[in-house]
This record gives structure tokens, C-alpha cells and sequence, in this order.
């Protein structure tokens, strides 16, 4: 399936960096512990600019709700309608959420409340993503 | 003059604690202009936004009973697309270029709107002294005339804002969304396919329903009261063009945009230019209309903290919205006699009036009022302006009628019980301006 392939910068490069090499990265304050994703140039909670940090996390989370998107405004996606998106948190933190397709599963029967593992899919240019896939 | 600068962050009211605000009550809309609609422009000067803009402008002076060289104000919204900007190097029309005086923005007039390019074309505003441009929509342009008029920055104050409609649907198949590969912002959404009107709405509405045990279906009422409200509206594009009632069958037999949001969840982009006149409490005694007056102004300045916003941030920041406009304004909730808040898109409705504990209401019950009766004439209105999804997109009618209600003069919409005090504002859960308005001063 041909999807938008995500285009690195320098603030989102150690993120795709990590997805190409199968570990799922967020960011974290030395200041304060917050976890934040997607990355910014501060931290969320206390603006602390110098201690952000890269950590690694689990890959395990939850189903917490989704869409199905019947009418895209993305050219690429128009040919898969109708089609899931889900919001995935991760067990490390629940307020963060990743966007997820389910592959595999059929629009609009999606197992809110599901536990799901993170795998990582190929893109069209080869820069691996992250989706997610039911476990129970 | 200098250029006309943005709205300072001080302007606004972002925080609770700050007590009733310093100028409740001091400063009234008096004039109300709106322009004709159009679904799209047809390319021709007399409808360009420019032309439109003029003639809510010369309305609202004309509804309030000033004169044009009384006016020493004006904040506008330059932001004034719901698609495409005028194509670069696309020339303008002919005509529109022969009749208008230009900026340096060649968008100006079209998809664009300056406080210069308004001062070059209105010679008659000859004393503007005060300038100020505010962001996104009317509801932060209201705010933020009604700080400046307080604040004595400015005494008669002309607020315009403007929305253009070109060619092409909104959104789709434009900027990034046409991409192969996904830039910028769009690298954590496209990928995904996270690009739909409506979309971010559809997925808090979802969980909104799974944690109050509510359903998609409980939505019909409201949204045809909207389309109802709408058709009572003489200003409104659907009561002009196209006067179509919707029943609860036609919504639900709606298809899907991002599922659980509907076409009739949506609002229809419209081009149109609506303005109103502020003024200070003591000299709007004397004007054409009685005054509406503020009581305050509060605004959302959430920031979501990952990839979309929690029903629980929504919740937290439409409860903080509600406060703050309480708590500035001096009153409770059993004050208001109706609530404007914004529903374009109309799943997100509920979470304002929630916000706001609108008719005793506590969250998770918005969609239960909404099979009682909501209507003009009943005991809870909601949204007797009809919203944009009753009259199309503007992110104003909420404005306007909360003015006319206030006013006496809201004709077939008028609530039938007194409207005393009303509240209005948007746009979304992740960040707007709201203001409170009453019919008298105290």
C-alpha cells in the first residue's frame, strides 16, 4: 500500500532514524520526566530547551479510539476509503498517542480497549514507520 | 500610520483568577453589517471580498447611526480564505484591479484582508487613528475590539471580517495533502492518512460516546434545530440560496465524512464580510441601536500535548473556558438566556455548553438536552443563531445573534424568553476567544 512517506528534519531525524532500525523513540525531559511525542525543540511541560533526550519505549499499548475516514483530503489515501484510524496510547504514558491504520483489520471494526505491539512498516522510499497490531 | 501591527498577547484574557474584568460593561456593539453570500466567488469585482467588505462596513455604520469620519477604529482579520489563496502569478481580474487601490499583498481584497487595504478604499474612514489586526476569526477580532475600546485605544470601532471561497474543495488535494511524501507537520499525520474534515472532532466525539454511553444518532436534533434557526436567518447563505429544511431522517441517512462525522456534522464554506460597530458604553446610549454590552471576553490557549487532543484536554479546557467567562463576567450559569457558542464542526457543540454547565447541565448530558426542547421559543435555547451549520461558514452568526437578541431585533429567531445575557465564541476545543454579552450594563 503507497502511503505519504514521512520527510525527516533535523528536530524528527532520530525518530525515523530509530524506526528504521526497529526501536520506537520519544522524547524526555532531564528536567521534569515528561515524555512528549512528536518531538518539539522544548520541553511541553516545563520549556526546559537543553534537556531533552531520546528514550526508547516499549512498543505495547492500547486501542483508545478511532475514526473511519470515508472522504480524505490526502490525495494518496483516497483509494484506500473507507479506511481506520486509530489512536493508539502507549503504555508508558497515556497521554501519548500514535496514529495507526490497524492493519489487517476491517473498517469500522476496530477492538477499542484492544492491547496492541508496535512492528514498522516500509514506506514507497524505504523510511520505515510505525503501526500497530492487535495482541489481544 | 504605521503597519497595522497583530493583537498583543496582553490583550487577551487567558487565565483564571483574573476577577471581573475591568471593563464589564463599558464597552457595546451597536452596528451590525453583513455583506450578500455566495457560495464561491464568481470572479467579478462587485462580489470580490473587497466589494463585500466595504458593504458591511457602510452597513454597520448605517445600522448604529455613525458616520463614517466618527469611526477611529478598525480591527480586522486579515486571514480570510477557506481554500486557495489567489494563485501566484495568476493575474487579478481586470476590473477588480481598475476599481481597487492595491496593497503589497496582491491577495488583498480577494483572499485577503488588511486594515490598509480597507483605509486605501474607504477615503471616507479619514479618521482612523487606531489599527489592529487579529487572528483566525470574528470571534477573536470581537475580543479584541472590545479590550482596545476598554482600554481606550480606540472609542468607535469598526470590526470586520471577511471570508473568501475560490475554487476547489477545502483542503482536498491541496498544499501538502497532494504530496507523495509527507513535510513539515504533515509527517505525523499524512503517513496515516490523518487528514479529513472534521477528523480530530469525529475522534473526541467518539470517545465521548464510549465514556458517557451517548450515540451519534442523539446528534439529529440538534443539528436540524441548527438548520432551522439557520432558515430564520435573513443573512444566512442557506436562507438566501438555498432554503432547505433537514429533517432527523436526512441526517441520519448522511454519509460518512470521518466516521462518527457526517456531511451535515460539516458546514459549507461560503464567501461572505460581516462587521460590526463597538463603541463605549456612554456613547452607544446615544446611537442609532440599543447597545449589546460586554461583559467580558476570556480565551483558550490550550496546548495539546501529542498527536491529538484527549477528551480529557477538551474537557479540561472548555471547564477552564467556562470559568473564566463567569468569573470576568460576575455572573453564574443560571444568568445566560441562551449560549452561541461555536459548532462548526457540530460534534464539538457539546463540549462547549458543557463547558459551560449551559442549563444545569454537567458533562456527559449535552446530547440528553438535545432531546428536550432546544428551541427559540423553549425554555433552553441553543444556539439560536443556527451556527454555521445553519447558515454557513463564518464562525459569525453566533456574533451576530447573540447582538440581536440582546438588541430586541433577532425577528423570527427572537428567543421567546427574555434575553438577558448570551454568550458567544470559538472556535474549537484547542484554543478560542468567547465573549459575554447583556442587554444592560450591570
Amino acid at each position: 500500500m503507497e502511503r505519504p512517506t514521512p520527510i525527516p528534519n533535523d528536530l524528527s531525524a532520530p525518530f525515523w532514524n530509530a524506526c528504521n532500525e526497529g526501536r520506537l523513540v520519544v522524547q524526555r525531559c532531564k528536567s521534569c520526566n515528561r515524555m512528549q511525542y512528536p518531538p518539539e525543540n522544548v520541553c511541553f511541560d516545563c520549556d526546559s530547551a537543553s534537556g531533552l533526550e531520546w528514550h526508547e519505549v516499549s512498543g505495547r499499548g492500547t486501542i483508545n479510539g478511532y475514526v473511519v475516514v470515508h472522504d480524505s483530503r490526502l490525495r494518496m489515501w483516497v483509494p484506500q476509503q473507507p479506511y481506520n484510524v486509530a489512536v493508539i496510547h502507549i503504555e508508558e504514558d497515556h497521554t501519548i498517542n500514535f496514529f495507526s491504520n490497524l492493519p489487517g483489520t476491517k473498517a469500522d471494526q476496530v477492538p477499542v480497549g484492544s492491547k496492541v505491539q508496535v512492528e514498522f512498516v516500509e514506506t514507497q522510499s524505504g523510511q520505515k514507520i510505525p503501526e500497530w497490531q492487535i495482541v489481544s | 500610520m504605521s503597519p497595522t501591527q497583530n493583537a498583543p498577547a496582553s490583550l487577551y484574557r487567558t487565565t483564571e483568577g483574573l476577577g471581573v474584568w475591568e471593563h464589564r460593561g463599558k464597552v457595546a456593539a451597536v452596528g451590525i453589517g453583513h455583506s450578500p453570500t455566495a457560495r464561491r466567488w464568481d470572479e467579478r469585482v462587485e462580489s470580490s471580498i473587497g466589494s463585500w467588505a466595504i458593504i458591511a462596513l457602510r452597513n454597520a455604520m448605517e445600522d448604529a447611526g455613525v458616520s463614517p469620519d466618527q469611526v477611529d477604529g478598525l480591527v480586522i482579520v486579515p486571514a480570510a480564505t477557506t481554500g486557495d489563496l489567489w494563485a501566484p502569478g495568476n493575474p487579478l481580474p481586470e476590473d477588480f484591479a481598475k476599481t481597487y487601490e492595491p496593497t503589497d499583498n496582491i491577495n488583498d481584497g480577494i483572499s485577503s484582508m488588511s486594515a490598509e487595504w480597507i483605509l486605501k478604499n474607504m477615503p471616507e474612514l479619514s479618521n482612523v487613528q487606531f489599527t489592529m489586526h487579529a487572528r483566525t476569526c470574528m470571534s477573536d477580532a470581537v475580543v479584541v475590539a472590545a479590550q482596545a475600546v476598554g482600554d481606550g485605544l480606540t472609542k468607535t470601532c469598526l470590526v470586520l471580517k471577511t471570508w473568501n471561497n475560490l475554487s476547489g474543495r477545502y483542503g482536498h488535494d491541496a498544499g501538502s495533502n497532494a504530496l507523495d511524501d509527507a513535510p513539515g507537520n504533515s509527517q505525523w499525520t499524512n503517513p496515516w492518512g490523518w487528514g479529513a474534515a472534521a477528523i480530530t472532532f469525529a475522534y473526541l466525539f467518539d470517545q465521548y460516546c464510549r465514556k458517557y454511553d451517548k450515540n451519534h444518532d442523539m446528534m439529529a436534533p440538534f443539528v436540524v434545530n441548527e438548520k432551522r434557526n439557520g432558515l430564520l436567518f435573513p443573512e444566512g447563505f442557506w436562507a438566501q440560496h438555498r432554503p432547505e429544511p433537514l429533517t432527523v431522517e436526512d441526517y441520519l441517512a448522511a454519509r460518512w465524512i470521518a466516521k462518527p462525522a457526517n456531511l451535515f456534522d460539516c458546514d459549507l464554506p461560503i464567501q461572505i464580510a460581516v462587521a460590526y460597530l463597538f463603541t463605549t458604553a456612554d456613547r452607544a446610549k446615544d446611537m442609532k441601536q440599543p447597545p449589546a454590552y460586554i461583559l467580558n471576553h476570556a480565551s483558550d490557549r490550550t496546548k495539546v500535548k501529542s498527536s491529538v487532543q484527549t477528551l480529557d484536554e477538551c474537557e479540561q479546557a472548555t471547564d477552564s473556558i467556562g470559568r473564566k467567562l463567569y468569573e470576568g463576567a460576575g455572573i453564574t450559569a443560571s444568568d445566560l438566556s441562551f449560549e452561541n457558542m461555536y459548532d462548526g464542526y457540530t460534534l464539538f457543540h457539546q463540549f462547549h455548553i458543557e463547558g459551560l454547565r449551559y442549563a444545569g447541565i454537567e458533562r456527559g448530558e449535552a446530547l440528553d438536552l438535545y432531546q428536550t426542547d432546544i428551541s427559540i421559543e423553549g425554555p433552553n435555547p441553543v444556539s439560536p443563531s443556527g451556527g454555521n451549520a445553519g447558515s454557513g461558514r463564518t464562525r459569525t452568526w453566533m456574533h451576530t445573534d447573540c447582538i440581536q437578541q440582546l438588541q430586541g431585533r433577532a425577528g423570527a429567531r427572537q428567543i421567546k424568553k427574555k434575553a438577558e445575557i448570551g454568550v458567544s465564541g470559538g472556535p474549537t476545543t484547542t484554543g478560542g476567544n468567547f465573549t459575554v454579552w447583556s442587554a444592560t450594563p450591570d
